[in-house]
């Protein structure tokens, strides 16, 4: 799968809500795209992520 | 030929910019030749946009708004006064940066916070003592009169959520997200990109503390949505926000924005 940019081995078949939380990012500080499509948080946890998937995991730290 | 002087198209017979000055002022009067200010003469040229200013004198109003914007490309200016940008938080991001887009003259400017100004404010934002306690959307509207009284500047006083975006920045070319709150900034980057298709998104993480100011980039991680700062440094406990950082990164996203509105895409 692509991620942000670079080549990542998916080790099992999990949802985008298993892989985020695996990573340790916080869901309610990211916007993530999907083959060019925004997911909404809503269907973290029902979609499926497949070796063809490019994902986009934009990720805000705080300040401002 | 025609050259537009201080803001109005002139017939003239003139043939340098210097000659222009010794006709309509005095010799120690700023001249400024195509948004460059010029210390020797050069030949006029059809077209050409020529702005005289008396160092001290109060000018007429309008003239005044030639003037300030004497120092921009003329076409420049002619598009920025056309763009409509809304700011999401109008903390050390939002009151630079819109202070900033005043300045260059951006033509109508929506200001969103929900918040009012207190003390600690004071390291980074664009506020004074006697803003203590004001919205800042006024503390900032005012500011913003004295700045540039051209512009069109509009406030909502509310704090933005999910089901606010599109009622309040549905009819802008650019938002500015400059919130404070990593879970508020993803909220509204998501609605935006969601239900905003024609917006154009300009949001920022991280500049907190005192690294490298070149740590700090623009980025466009999506098509829409281009993100300014370090995407690393985020404020917390032991690591503080301060003005000269979080300055670089607003003068990154009012940069972008600037681009965006001359119809600049890449970063």
């Amino acid at each position: 799968m692509r991620l942000n940019g670079e080549t990542v081995q998916l080790e099992q078949e999990q949802t985008l809500s298993e892989f985020l939380m695996a990573a340790k990012v916080d869901c309610k500080t990211i916007a993530v795209e999907r083959n060019g499509v925004i997911v909404p948080k809503a269907e973290y946890e029902s979609i499926w992520l497949s070796e063809e998937d490019t994902l986009e995991i934009v990720r805000f730290v705080g300040g401002g | 030929m025609q050259v537009e002087v201080n803001g109005k198209k002139r017939l003239i017979t003139c043939r340098t910019a210097f000659e222009v000055r010794a006709q309509l002022g005095n010799e120690t009067d700023i001249v400024i030749l195509n948004g460059f200010q010029i210390d020797s003469d050069y030949l006029l040229t059809d077209k050409d946009t020529l702005t005289i200013i008396r160092k001290g004198m109060m000018p007429a109003q309008e003239e005044l708004e030639s003037m300030m914007m004497a120092r921009h490309t003329p076409e420049v200016h002619k598009k920025l006064k056309q763009g409509r940008v809304a700011i999401a938080g109008l903390g050390g991001l939002g009151s630079n940066i819109a202070v900033m887009l005043a300045r260059i003259g951006v033509g109508q400017l929506l200001l969103v916070d929900f918040d009012i100004v207190e003390p600690s404010n004071l390291n980074r934002q664009s506020y004074y003592i006697c803003h203590l306690g004001m919205p800042k959307t006024l503390a900032l509207q005012s500011q913003l009169a004295e700045i540039n009284p051209f512009i069109q500047i509009e406030t909502r006083t509310v704090r933005v959520e999910e089901e606010n975006v599109v009622e309040l920045f549905g009819s802008y070319q650019v938002l500015c997200e400059a919130f404070d709150k990593p879970a508020a900034k993803a909220m509204l980057v998501n609605t935006a990109l969601a239900k905003l298709p024609d917006v154009g998104i300009v949001a920022a993480s991280g500049m907190a503390g005192f690294a490298s100011s070149n740590l700090i980039k623009t980025t466009r991680p999506i098509k829409r949505l281009y993100v300014c700062g370090d995407r690393e440094s985020g404020a917390g406990i032991g690591s503080g926000l301060m003005a000269p950082r979080v300055q670089i990164c607003a003068g990154h996203q009012a940069n972008m924005i600037l681009r965006l509105l001359l119809g600049m895409e890449e970063i």
